[in-house]
C-alpha cells in the first residue's frame, strides 16, 4: 500500500513536472505567468487523442501534440504578448482571457466528456519490480506489481528533465536562456536577438505542456476542468520549488505528486490541504520557493 | 515593478481624479443623484425577476468586486480568493445557521451564525493575505489563485463540513419583526443597503490616512518604508477589510440562493470576480458595480441573444472571455476608464465649463 502511493506519487510527479516545467521557464525567461498553461496541456491531450484515434500511433501523438501547442504558444507570443511586453499584469490578465475562451472553445469542440488515449500493447499490463510487498505462508515473496505504462512515463520525464537541464547548462542557447533570466535587458543589449530567443522558450514550454497533455490523458484522462486542475498543479509545484528555476519544478513536482497520493490513501478527504500546507509552510520559511536563485 | 502602474496606463494623468473622486465632485452631480433615486425606487419599476435576479444579483457581484477593486486599485494586490472569502461566509452562514442538511447545520439563530461567519471569512482572508503579502505583485496572483484553487477542491473532498459536492441546501434565512427579509422587497433593500455601506466605506477609506497610506504604499513601497510606515501591516490590514467585504457578499449571496456548492465557489467564479473588477474599472470604487451589472446582464441574456441571431447559445463564457480580452488590451482600467477619457476629450473640445473636476 504505502510503496504502491509511493510509486504513485513519482510517477504523477513526473507528469507534473512535465507541466510545470514549461511553465516555469516561460516565467523565469519572460515574467509572463501564464495562466493559460493549464489550457495548452489539456490542448494538447485533445491533439493526442484526435491522432492517436485517427492513426492508432501513440508516439506520433506526442510528435503532433508537441508541435501543434508549440505553434499555439507562437502564436500566443508573437501576436499577443510581444505587443504588451514588460507588463506583467495585464499579460497575466490576457492569459486569464485566454484560458477562458479556449476552455469554452474546447468545450465546443470537444464536448463535456471523459477521454482516455488508449495504452500501446507494448506498455500495456503490469510489471513485476524487484520490491517485496508480502511475503506468502510458504515463504515465497511477493512482488510489487506496476503498470508498466506509468513506468515509461516516469522514464520519460526524467530523459525530459535531463535533457532540459543539459540543454540549459551546457549549450550555447541554453546560456542565452540564463542570461536571460537573470537580466534580459543588458542580453539584448549584447545583441542577441532577443524575441526570438523568447518565441523558442514560450513554444518549448508550450509543446511541453502539450506533450504532458498527451501523457495525462493516457494515464488519467482528459475532460472539461483538468485545464484548472493542471494549473492549479502547475502554480503549487512552482510556489513550492521557486519561480524559474528546473530543479525547482523537479523538486517541487516530486513533493507535491508524492502528498497527493499519500494523502489521498490516508487521509482522502483532506488531501488538498496536505498540497496546500506544505505551499503554506515554504512560503512561511522560504518566499521566493525552495530552489529559487534569487 | 508594482502592480498598479500595468494596470493603470494612460498616457494623461486621468488618475489624479480618483483620490478625491466620490467626496467633491460626483455628489455634486445631478446623475449620481438620479442612478440612487433610481435604485431606491427600483422596486416601484422592476418585478421579482429583474429586481432581484439582475439588480439584486448585480449589487452582490459587486460588493464582492469591490473588495477587489479596493485591495488591487488602492492596494495593488490583485487577489484571486476573494470569491473565496465570500464563498467562506457563505458557507459558514449555512453550517452555523439552519438549513435542510439537519446533519450539518448547527442551527444557531441567523443573529449569532452571521457575525460569527464573518469574522470566520475575515480571519481567513486576512491569514491567506498575510501569506500573499510575504511575495509582491505578480506573485500575489499565483498564491490567491492556489488558495482558491485548494478551497474548490476541499469543500468538493471534504463531507463533514461542506457536504462534498452537493453543498448544502435549503439554508433558512432571516425572519424577524414579522418581516419575512428574503422576500423580494425587503432583501432588495436590504442587498442595497450593505451595498451602499460597502460603497461609502470604500470611498470614506480611500481618503482616510489609512487609505492614502495604502495608495502611497501602491505607488512606492520602499519609500514608503524609508517614511516609517509598516508596509506589510498595512497590505494586511488592507486584506482583512477586503475580505470583511466579500464576507457581506457572500453571507447575503447564500441567502439570495439559499443554497451553497463547491460549484459556488469554483476557480471560474473567482476568475468572473476579476473580471468584472477589471471590466468595469479598478480606479473607482463604481467600476465594480458597473462591470456587475454588464456581467449580469451578458449572462442573463446572452443565450436569447445567441440564439435569436441563429448562433449557439451556451457560448456565453467565450462572450466574456473575448470581451474581458478586448477591456484588457484596449482599456486597462475598463469602463469607467473609458468614460473618463471620453469625457476628458469632450471638456477639454469645450474649453472646460465649470472647471469643477480637477483633481
Amino acid at each position: 500500500m504505502f510503496l504502491s502511493a509511493v510509486f504513485n506519487g513519482i510517477t504523477l510527479g513526473g507528469l507534473y513536472f512535465l507541466v510545470a516545467s514549461g511553465f516555469t521557464l516561460i516565467f523565469g525567461l519572460m515574467r509572463n505567468v501564464n495562466l493559460a498553461h493549464g489550457s495548452l496541456y489539456l490542448f494538447g491531450g485533445y491533439i493526442g487523442l484526435a491522432v492517436s484515434v485517427a492513426t492508432g500511433s501513440w508516439l506520433l501523438s506526442f510528435v503532433a501534440a508537441f508541435i501543434v501547442v508549440a505553434l499555439v504558444g507562437i502564436a500566443m507570443q508573437i501576436l499577443v504578448f510581444r505587443r504588451i511586453e514588460g507588463q506583467d499584469l495585464r499579460q497575466t490578465m490576457v492569459t486569464i482571457g485566454l484560458s477562458i475562451v479556449f476552455a469554452d472553445l474546447m468545450l465546443w469542440a470537444f464536448g463535456g466528456d471523459f477521454y482516455q488515449i488508449q495504452t500501446p500493447h507494448a506498455l500495456l499490463g503490469p510489471i513485476g519490480l524487484p520490491f517485496v510487498t508480502a511475503v506468502k505462508s510458504s515463504g515465497e515473496a511477493v512482488y510489487l506489481q506496476y503498470p508498466m505504462v506509468r513506468l515509461a512515463i516516469l522514464a520519460a520525464s526524467l530523459v525530459i528533465g535531463v535533457a532540459m537541464w543539459l540543454a540549459l547548462n551546457r549549450t550555447r542557447v541554453g546560456m542565452i536562456v540564463r542570461a536571460g533570466v537573470d537580466d534580459r535587458d543588458i542580453l539584448a543589449a549584447m545583441g542577441v536577438p532577443i524575441q526570438l530567443v523568447f518565441v523558442l522558450v514560450f513554444a518549448l514550454g508550450a509543446g511541453l505542456a502539450g506533450m504532458a497533455g498527451v501523457v495525462g490523458a493516457t494515464f488519467q484522462s482528459i475532460s472539461p476542468g483538468e485545464d484548472i486542475r493542471f494549473l492549479l498543479a502547475s502554480l503549487v509545484v512552482v510556489i513550492i520549488g521557486g519561480m524559474g528555476s528546473i530543479p525547482g519544478a523537479a523538486l517541487g513536482a516530486l513533493i507535491v505528486g508524492l502528498a497527493e497520493q499519500l494523502g489521498s490513501v490516508y487521509i482522502p478527504t483532506y488531501a488538498i490541504v496536505v498540497t496546500f500546507l506544505i505551499m503554506v509552510l515554504v512560503l512561511a520559511v522560504r518566499p521566493q520557493g525552495l530552489l529559487a536563485g534569487r | 515593478m508594482s502592480i498598479t502602474q500595468d494596470a493603470r496606463l494612460q498616457p494623461e494623468p486621468v488618475a489624479a481624479t480618483t483620490l478625491n473622486g466620490l467626496a467633491g465632485a460626483d455628489f455634486g452631480q445631478p446623475a449620481v443623484w438620479v442612478v440612487a433615486f433610481l435604485l431606491v425606487i427600483m422596486p416601484l419599476i422592476a418585478n421579482g425577476f429583474f429586481l432581484i435576479e439582475i439588480f439584486g444579483t448585480t449589487l452582490i457581484l459587486g460588493i464582492v468586486a469591490l473588495s477587489l477593486m479596493f485591495l488591487a486599485g488602492y492596494g495593488g494586490m490583485v487577489s484571486l480568493m476573494q470569491l473565496t472569502i465570500a464563498g467562506l461566509a457563505g458557507y459558514m452562514t449555512a453550517v452555523l445557521g439552519a438549513s435542510g442538511n439537519a446533519n450539518i447545520s448547527l442551527g444557531w439563530p441567523w443573529w449569532l451564525a452571521t457575525p460569527v461567519a464573518l469574522a470566520l471569512a475575515t480571519l481567513f482572508g486576512t491569514v491567506g493575505g498575510a501569506l500573499a503579502v510575504r511575495t509582491a505583485g505578480i506573485y500575489t496572483i499565483m498564491i490567491t489563485l492556489a488558495i482558491a484553487s485548494a478551497f474548490y477542491y476541499f469543500t468538493n473532498q471534504n463531507w463533514v463540513i461542506f457536504n462534498g459536492h452537493t453543498g448544502i441546501n435549503s439554508v433558512v434565512t432571516p425572519h424577524f419583526w414579522g418581516v419575512d427579509w428574503r422576500a423580494d422587497i425587503p432583501f432588495y433593500y436590504v442587498i442595497l443597503a450593505v451595498a451602499a455601506l460597502c460603497y461609502g466605506a470604500v470611498s470614506y477609506l480611500s481618503r482616510a490616512p489609512f487609505g492614502l497610506a495604502l495608495q502611497g504604499i501602491r505607488d512606492n513601497p520602499r519609500r514608503m518604508a524609508a517614511l516609517g510606515f509598516n508596509v506589510n501591516a498595512h497590505r494586511v490590514a488592507a486584506y482583512a477589510f477586503a475580505s470583511f467585504l466579500a464576507g457581506l457578499g457572500g453571507v447575503l449571496q447564500v441567502w439570495n440562493y439559499r443554497q451553497i456548492s463547491p460549484g459556488s465557489v469554483g476557480v471560474e467564479r473567482a476568475i468572473d470576480i476579476l473580471i468584472i473588477a477589471i471590466v468595469g474599472g479598478i480606479t473607482r470604487p463604481i467600476g465594480p458595480f458597473i462591470g456587475a451589472l454588464i456581467f449580469v446582464l451578458l449572462r442573463t441574456f446572452t443565450l436569447d441573444f445567441l440564439v435569436a441571431v441563429g448562433l449557439d447559445g451556451n457560448r456565453f463564457r467565450l462572450l466574456i472571455g473575448l470581451g474581458f480580452l478586448i477591456i484588457v488590451l484596449f482599456s486597462p482600467d475598463g469602463i469607467v476608464g473609458l468614460w473618463e477619457r471620453w469625457r476628458n476629450r469632450n471638456e477639454a473640445g469645450s474649453a472646460q465649463p465649470g472647471g469643477e473636476r480637477h483633481g
